[in-house]
């Protein structure tokens, strides 16, 4: 069943990826498109502490997700003076920036040729080299992510983030100091995606600059976007449907960048497709819902469900 | 003394195609006040329509450059009227959002019919520059430099000079009033997009001359043609030329002080230092209030 374990794996980690970004984009309304370079901090980094500097996995997960964390910060301080769209295009700017770093410090990263031999993480002298013990790894992290974010955005934290999205000046004038609170959301992301990139970087075990470009970040968006801007629910089923909408292509007998294009041409088609039909995704809500929104029955179906699920967490 | 001049020498010639893609995004953001990220694989699909033409059908280049102008004019319409018309009333990511989900379907499709190899219709032999000021110049970078000189002046005139032109300009200064006086502000947006489209595919052109087609060279470019619009004042014309030229210039001589490999961050950080110091540009543009919050 490796198989089926290798693509729950990654279901986990854009799981992480999806709802931190979410955590920005739909709660807040900060479209990010640097989430694949937090995901590369942290991956580089957990990666680097681990083989070349021997600091023991764990740690090194913390740290790349703390670096992530203050790269976001860093972006965050100036670029949150920004209106919408230039922030997105200023936060794409920096993962940019990020991914030139990644490529042309080669004393540090080797540039181009990536980092080979990634060790497996050892959790109290237990490596998890077999693909199912890496899945219930990755698993309970992504829980733990998803119940942190959940608990997050359910709590008088989260309305405000609410607030500032559907009305800054409004949350502005109760008192919301709405800098800091888009620095925390920011941030937090960040330090999720981190956690992310170590996942991967571990799984993997090789990493290199290709892996975070603003495909991957495009991807992510997607994901969040199908799910539903501002539901944490959808970005879990969003990030599902992605990694395994495609999988079908790979036992077509096709070469390999024909495959990757087509991937590409699914996903950017799905999202125009969402935007300009369907903005507030499977179960989203404000951020992107238009006037004209009406209740379907899926969504009936999921909120359903989710109310459920809910019972029992 | 010569490596300055030919660092200046290379920036112009790098800022003068910059110029030209900044047009396109500059005339969009002075109609619609959004970013068409998808500007950039707009000048992507020109240079690889015009080496279709050149390397299969066997058209002279210059023609092939025309043909391609005009195919990626009917382009740059197609893609208004399908993926950003819909949303014009939507909140401000939305089209942001399509529009770059666009550029990296048009990416994906190119590489599905070309193939991931790199692709060049360098047609003629490669000769030996002239020396100006010290500076070598090749009769290609010489070509690039007329062209864009040309087709500015071609902008120039039909924005200052005809009905339409003046119809565009009040459009950009105020849709709500132009639609008032009896401007189809829908066709004239058509317009733009169009002229925008066609001079992006006239810089793909130039840039495929000079160097290699891949279906991903349009981001980086589109990334400094941006930087390059924002410098001189987003929606002020005069000043995407004025921010092309900057951006060429400061990119080319930068190489001095850093490592090459950084040259095309340097675009990424002007602009982020831009936005938040000066955000209206050299030239201004836009108020000041519509990119800057509270």
């Amino acid at each position: 069943m490796g198989y089926v374990d290798h693509l729950l794996i990654l279901v986990c980690i854009y799981i992480i990826l999806s709802v931190s970004l979410n955590l920005i984009t739909g709660y807040v309304g900060l479209l990010n498109l640097g989430h694949a370079a937090f995901f590369g901090i942290g991956a580089y980094a957990s990666a680097l502490l681990v083989k070349v500097v021997g600091v023991p996995w764990p740690a090194a997960l913390v740290l790349g997700a703390i670096l992530a964390g203050i790269a976001g910060l860093l972006i965050g301080i100036p670029c949150l003076r920004l209106r919408g769209d230039y922030l997105a295009i200023a936060t794409l700017g920096f993962g940019e920036i990020i991914r030139a770093v990644m490529k042309n410090w080669t004393s540090l990263t080797r540039g181009p040729r990536g980092i080979p031999g990634i060790p497996k993480p050892e959790l109290f002298g237990y490596a998890f080299t077999d693909n199912g013990a890496y899945l219930a790894l990755s698993f309970v992290i992504m829980l733990l992510v998803v119940f942190i974010v959940w608990r997050m955005v359910a709590s008088p934290f989260g309305r405000v983030l609410r607030a500032i999205r559907e009305d800054e000046i409004g949350a502005m004038t109760l008192g919301k100091n709405i800098v800091k609170y888009k620095l925390i959301a920011l941030s937090t992301g960040a330090f999720f995606a981190g956690i992310a990139g170590s996942l991967y970087a571990h799984y993997i075990t090789f990493i290199d600059p290709s892996s975070f470009t603003l495909l991957e970040t495009v991807l992510i968006v997607s994901m969040a976007v199908l799910g539903g801007l501002g539901s944490i629910t959808g970005s879990v089923i969003g990030a599902v449907i992605l990694i395994l909408l495609p999988e079908p292509l790979r036992f077509l007998d096709l070469p390999s960048y024909v495959k990757a294009a087509m991937r590409q041409i699914i996903y950017s088609i799905i999202l125009i497709l969402l935007i300009i039909f369907r903005p507030e995704g499977l179960l989203g809500e404000g951020a992107m819902r238009t006037s004209t929104m009406r209740t379907s029955k899926v969504r009936a179906w999921l909120l359903r469900i989710q109310e459920k699920v809910m019972r029992y967490v | 003394m010569a490596i300055i001049s030919q660092l200046i020498a290379n920036g112009l010639i790098a800022g003068s195609i910059y110029a030209l893609v900044a047009l396109g995004y500059t005339m969009v953001y002075g109609i619609l006040e959004f970013i068409n990220f998808a500007h950039g694989e707009v000048l992507m699909i020109g240079a690889y329509i015009a080496y279709s033409l050149v390397v299969f059908v066997g058209l002279p280049i210059w023609l092939a450059m025309l043909l391609s102008m005009l195919l990626s004019a009917g382009i740059g319409i197609i893609i208004e009227r399908l993926a950003y018309r819909p949303l014009r009333n939507a909140n401000r990511l939305s089209p942001l959002i399509t529009a770059i989900a666009l550029s990296i379907f048009l990416q994906s499709v190119i590489l599905l019919i070309y193939g991931a190899d790199i692709r060049t219709f360098r047609t003629q032999e490669i000769t030996k520059g002239h020396t100006i000021l010290g500076a070598v110049i090749t009769d290609h970078q010489l070509l690039i430099i007329a062209t864009t000189i040309t087709l500015m002046l071609v902008l120039y005139l039909f924005v200052t000079r005809t009905k339409l032109g003046t119809a565009m300009r009040a459009a950009a200064d105020n849709r709500n009033l132009a639609t008032m006086i009896g401007i189809n502000t829908n066709r004239i947006i058509a317009i733009v997009f169009a002229i925008g489209s066609a001079l992006a595919a006239a810089a793909g052109v130039l840039v495929g001359v000079e160097q290699n087609l891949e279906p991903t060279m349009g981001v980086t470019l589109g990334v400094k043609a941006f930087t390059a619009a924002v410098i001189g004042g987003i929606g002020n014309i005069y000043g995407a030329a004025l921010g092309g030229l900057a951006i060429g210039l400061i990119e080319n001589i930068g190489i001095w002080f850093i490592p090459s490999g950084y040259k095309d961050a340097i675009a990424f950080f002007i602009l982020v230092i831009m936005l938040l110091f000066r955000p209206r540009g050299i030239l201004g543009g836009k108020k000041e209030e519509d990119i800057r919050r509270a």
